[in-house]
């Protein structure tokens, strides 16, 4: 049996209050392993993107609890929360969120200089992730100078950069053509997926399916089922 | 924290248009501050020429006496009394006054005439040329050479020209520390020279320069003197009158005010307008580095780092743009009325660090309350 990376018991999120009130997420009950690729999937407004913010300690919840690796993180302060994302996750944003005045290995070292890590080693460590990702020789370019699959791939890097047990995807395709957006998740799941490593995404880009090693419905902020299970 | 640091760094010099417009910004308004204030003390400096160049410690006079060009003539048992007076070391008396010099070209010039008592010459200038004995010579003058020497035509020694109607022979060519306000050329001759020169009303000592025996004296020679009808200030003292005259009794000082507030006004509207375009360009950027797990007392800390980083730049350069002008301006003009100060520099730092200060402040709070979660949302 795998081990729980993550463990969620009956989450609630409702924005608003009285009439205005809506609910993002109802008793979401969810585990996710290391060593797979789980999918969470689901119409626009179904509270994809707010499960994933509750899991990855950015959003907290009204009620309910979420488990990373038996740490219940809600229960951390607000520095400890963020030290915990700092070690323990990586983010790859939809929009790449990378920052155009600093170069593509700057970009990719940020975790690490956050980490308070000398600035010339965490320069040669995102450059040899970059390396990793397909981008030797483009350490030096701004990110403007890259394309969207480029981009994406240093947004990969600086993820992977601080080496975290779990990774998050918000809608990893979502700014990139088909065949490019196939090329990442393959190269996600080649790569960057590991036994001690759960990765999650969030998507409804069903061109790339065929990576998840689960997939998780989600409607209304529940989640109704599973379409595809654990091999 | 070194290398959040040089992130901070990096983002903000790496975006030329703006770090540039920051740095335009706060040294157009260090400039101006500093320029004003260092033409209003240097104005405030030069018209206490006389006082300091006399350099003596009490100065004595009457009540009326607002700045050292202004003086009411005291009559002569003034002088006789103070100097009978406790803890008065000596006392002598100083004529200051203008009269008309006839150039040897016929033009007319006005000139400030000091007459140093007879006995001691206190207060005499140093001299460059000649020797002070010779101000003892028939119709002797010393010239200052300033400024303002060239109006006498750049007189040498044996030079000689009309004053009031009379022989004046220039004997020796001193130098003084502070040249005047008023753009006059400056004459010393003997105190009895000069009341014989120029016409006088009843009464014509200008001051009576005083030391006292002790410091401890002061207070008492003060007392004694207030006790005759008259004042006694310390050099100190007369050189904060005589500011204040220029401050509250000639707008000079509300000038001032007016200018250096509008020059904050100016620095504050352009750099704090621009650091908090630069920070709501960045705010998506910034939610990613919370979301990554950035703590938000280092977010905190990049972002005063980046406002003082800016500030303490603009004012480096500020500054220095107010000296290379200041310095421009005094080779061609050398009794230019500017003078960089501790206090114009600390009004400018104070001004600069108010903007960097207010600056960041809307930036923190902007950056502190976005929600990384927004960055999920998109």
């Amino acid at each position: 049996m795998p081990q729980v990376a993550i463990k969620a018991k009956g989450l609630e999120k409702w924005f608003g209050e009285g009439e205005a009130k809506t609910s993002a997420l109802r008793d979401v009950e969810l585990e996710a392993y290391f060593g797979e690729m789980l999918y969470i999937v689901g119409p626009s407004g179904s509270g994809k993107t707010t499960l994933l913010s509750v899991l990855s300690g950015i959003l907290k919840p009204n009620s309910g609890s979420v488990l990373v690796e038996d740490i219940d993180i809600w229960k951390l302060d607000a520095d400890k929360l963020a030290d915990f994302r700092l070690n323990k996750i990586g983010f790859v944003f939809q929009d790449f969120h990378l920052f155009p005045r600093l170069t593509t290995a700057e970009n990719a070292a940020i975790p690490l200089i956050l980490k308070k890590k000398d600035w010339d080693e965490s320069i040669r460590e995102a450059i040899s992730y970059l390396e990793i990702v397909g981008l030797k020789g483009r350490a030096d370019l701004p990110p403007v100078k890259l394309s969207g699959g480029e981009q994406q791939r240093v947004a990969i890097a600086r993820a992977m950069v601080s080496k975290p047990d779990i990774l998050i995807m918000d809608e990893p395709t979502a700014s990139l053509d088909g065949d490019t957006g196939n090329s990442i998740l393959s190269f996600v799941h080649k790569n960057i997926l590991n036994a001690n490593r759960c990765i999650v995404v969030v998507t409804h880009d069903s061109r790339i399916y065929e990576f998840a090693s689960r997939i998780l419905n989600m409607v209304d902020g529940r989640l109704t089922g599973t379409e595809k299970s654990m091999a | 924290m070194k290398g959040i640091l040089k992130l901070a760094y990096k983002l903000l010099v790496n975006d030329t248009a703006k770090f540039t417009s920051l740095l335009v910004g706060i040294t157009f308004a260090v400039y101006l501050m500093m320029f004003v204030t260092s033409m209003f003390f240097g104005v405030l400096n030069h018209a206490s020429a006389t006082v300091i160049n006399i350099g003596t410690t009490i100065w004595v006079m009457d009540p009326a006496v607002e700045t050292v060009s202004n003086s009411v003539g005291m009559p002569d048992y003034v002088l006789d009394a103070v100097r009978s007076m406790q803890g008065v070391k000596y006392a002598v008396p100083l004529y200051s006054g203008g009269a008309l010099v006839k150039l040897a070209d016929g033009n007319y010039q006005s000139v400030t005439v000091i007459g140093l008592d007879d006995t001691s010459l206190l207060g005499r200038p140093t001299l460059l040329e000649g020797k002070i004995e010779n101000i003892y010579a028939e119709s002797g003058f010393l010239a200052v050479r300033d400024a303002e020497f060239a109006k006498l035509e750049n007189p040498r020694i044996g030079s000689e020209f009309e004053l009031n109607d009379n022989r004046a022979v220039i004997v020796g060519i001193a130098q003084v520390s502070t040249s005047g306000l008023y753009g006059t050329p400056t004459l010393y001759t003997t105190y009895q020279r000069a009341i014989q020169y120029i016409p006088n009303p009843r009464y014509t000592i200008s001051y009576v320069l005083l030391e006292p025996k002790s410091a401890d004296d002061i207070p008492q020679i003060k007392q004694q003197v207030e006790r005759l009808g008259y004042r006694a200030r310390t050099k100190e003292e007369f050189m904060q009158k005589t500011a204040d005259f220029f401050i509250y009794k000639t707008g000079g000082g509300t000038n001032m005010l007016i200018m250096t507030a509008i020059s904050f006004i100016v620095g504050l509207s352009i750099s704090g307008q621009t650091f908090y375009t630069f920070i709501l360009e960045n705010l998506e950027r910034f939610g990613a580095l919370k979301a990554i797990g950035i703590r938000n007392r280092d977010l905190v800390g990049m972002i005063l780092f980046q406002a003082t980083f800016t500030a303490l730049t603009g004012y480096g350069l500020g500054v220095g743009l107010c000296v290379l002008l200041i310095w421009l301006a005094k080779l061609r003009l050398p009794s230019y009325a500017a003078m960089l100060t501790y206090a114009s520099l600390t009004i400018g730092f104070v001004m600069v660090a108010i903007i960097a200060a207010i600056s960041s402040y809307a930036g923190i709070r902007k950056v502190l309350q976005i929600d990384p979660f927004s960055i999920f949302r998109g």
